[in-house]
């Protein structure tokens, strides 16, 4: 596991359950138990209802590229090791209103950098993966569908 | 209403340059200093003081150091590039109903200076909305940018070619600008096409300077600033705004993120206004990432959804253009110090005094930070 990155406290009472479905295999998305509406970033709170009750709904993990850029230090060391590396913006095939942060990567696990970053393209059908980072932490990220 | 009933009095500025050996205390003392001498205002008439919530040199030091008076009004704003209109406008406000009759707002910075780069601060884990993007590598604003500048490429059309027009008219302007950190450096489309990346679709030149130093401008009624030492820049409208679900710099969570909080803003500001954009002859458009001229240029009105590229790519930010932009080289060509030199520079117009004026200029808009919750000012010109 690479040093240095920076990671998700996945105590955080907010998001801490999209973190324990990234280490069980699963895309989960906040909704309100009130309203049934999906939100990502989670709240605490439901904007459209008021309602402070949540559920999670576990996502197929299906989506498509909504931006791409390159990153190219100066960058942190850990990240500046693997660039240039794309970071990607998915939009979730199950939920249009729903968009990840993520990188396209060759599978899970595999670096940042394990594809060559000017192969990813906007609209580019992709799934998620999920790479462990530290004992406690994995990521979503994202392949290709071929 | 606060329309035409305060005037920036004053303006103030240090020099800028990469770096200055001088404290950001000094730097902002020198700078409140300038804009008192300017307006012809003794430092004891000074009763209200407003900055950033960034800033690191307090109000009751300032007070103490310079003699201010009793200080009956100081408030602070947020959000980085998004504060500074809003800091004029909150001391305007605090002016107009009574809080306090002088008012100084100013921003203090060096690059060195660990609280003006929060992107630089690196926690082992995080929380909130960082845990979303800063683990994937997106680690600093202008890859945040990027995202939206690749996204409005590809729904609205345009090239590398277009958006290096924001970047060189800036620095046509610093160059007429003896005070700015590029006026003796040229830039051409060609130096543009061959920088090094910084986040594609973003090269060097797409970015901001990193600066040291300060400015600060005066604030008092109309009435008073008609007694001072230069003509007084009427403020005709204030506005800020933080749209609905907007979330700060990765506002790509939302619905339609190429819609930014200009949008917003602008539907305050110019509601408040008598002027609407075909009357705004200068504008001083907040410039830490390129894409956010023509982002702003839209948010604003000045031209459709989806045109705010090719109206920069048709040389309209030029001297002699429809609307000649970042007059003294903007953050990209005379300094960054989170966007206040474009506050000074927007004054600078109205009063005729700019490197680059625009003739017979009386109505002048300056804009905050877009991708975070921001503000803006209409400066007019005093008709009496």
């Amino acid at each position: 596991m690479i040093e240095g990155l920076i990671l998700p406290d996945v105590e955080d009472a907010e998001a801490a359950m999209f973190w324990v479905g990234c280490a069980v295999g699963e895309l989960r998305v906040q909704a309100c138990v009130a309203c049934g509406r999906r939100r990502m970033p989670p709240r605490t709170m439901c904007p459209w209802c008021g309602s402070f009750e949540v559920r999670w709904d576990v996502m197929s993990g299906r989506g498509h590229v909504w931006s791409v850029v390159v990153p190219h230090p100066p960058l942190l060391p850990a990240y500046g090791d693997q660039a240039p590396y794309n970071v990607v913006i998915v939009t979730l095939d199950d939920d249009p209103s729903i968009r990840f942060v993520g990188n396209v990567i060759a599978d899970g696990g595999a670096a940042l950098n394990s594809l060559d970053p000017h192969t990813v393209h906007i609209d580019d059908p992709v799934e998620a993966v999920f790479s462990q980072v530290a004992d406690d932490v994995w990521l979503p990220q994202w392949r290709p569908v071929m | 209403m606060i329309k035409d009933r305060t005037a920036i009095a004053g303006i103030g500025q240090t020099e800028f340059a990469k770096s200055l050996d001088r404290s950001e205390k000094r730097l902002a003392l020198e700078a409140i200093k300038h804009a008192l001498d300017d307006a012809g205002i003794e430092p004891s008439e000074v009763d209200g003081l407003a900055s950033y919530t960034l800033e690191t040199t307090e109000e009751a030091e300032i007070a103490r150091n310079l003699g201010l008076g009793d200080i009956t009004f100081f408030s602070q704003v947020g959000y980085g590039g998004g504060a500074g209109c809003g800091v004029v406008g909150h001391a305007a406000m605090a002016v107009a109903t009574g809080q306090c009759n002088v008012a100084v707002a100013w921003r203090s910075r060096k690059r060195g200076a660990a609280a003006s780069r929060p992107w630089s601060q690196v926690a082992a884990r995080v929380r909130g909305q960082h845990q979303w993007t800063r683990p994937f590598g997106l680690l600093r604003p202008v890859d945040e940018i990027a995202m939206l500048a690749r996204r409005y490429f590809h729904e609205f059309g345009g090239s590398r070619e277009e958006l290096a027009s924001v970047a060189i008219a800036a620095r046509h302007h610093a160059n007429r600008n003896p005070g700015a950190m590029m006026h003796t450096k040229s830039l051409t489309l060609e130096q543009y096409l061959e920088a090094r990346w910084i986040c594609e679709p973003l090269c060097l030149y797409d970015n901001c300077l990193e600066s040291d130093g300060a400015g600060a401008v005066v604030i008092t009624s109309t009435e008073r600033a008609r007694d001072g030492a230069k003509p007084p820049v009427l403020i005709h409208s204030f506005a800020q705004s933080i749209p609905q679900q907007h979330q700060v710099m990765t506002n790509y969570f939302g619905d339609d993120p190429l819609l930014g909080p200009s949008w917003v803003c602008a539907a305050r500001l110019w509601g408040n206004a008598d002027a609407t954009p075909n009357d705004v002859q200068v504008a001083q458009l907040y410039d830490a990432f390129s894409p956010l001229v023509p982002l702003s240029l839209e948010g604003y009105g000045f031209c459709k959804r989806g045109d705010g590229l090719g109206f920069c790519a048709d040389g309209n930010l030029e001297l002699g253009g429809l609307l000649p932009t970042n007059t003294s080289g903007g953050g990209m060509s005379e300094a960054y110090v989170h966007g206040f030199n474009l506050i000074v520079e927007a004054a600078r117009q109205i009063r005729g005094e700019s490197c680059s004026q625009v003739e017979g200029a009386e109505v002048s808009l300056v804009t905050s930070g877009e991708g975070v919750p921001t503000s803006a000012l209409l400066f007019t010109k005093d008709k009496r």
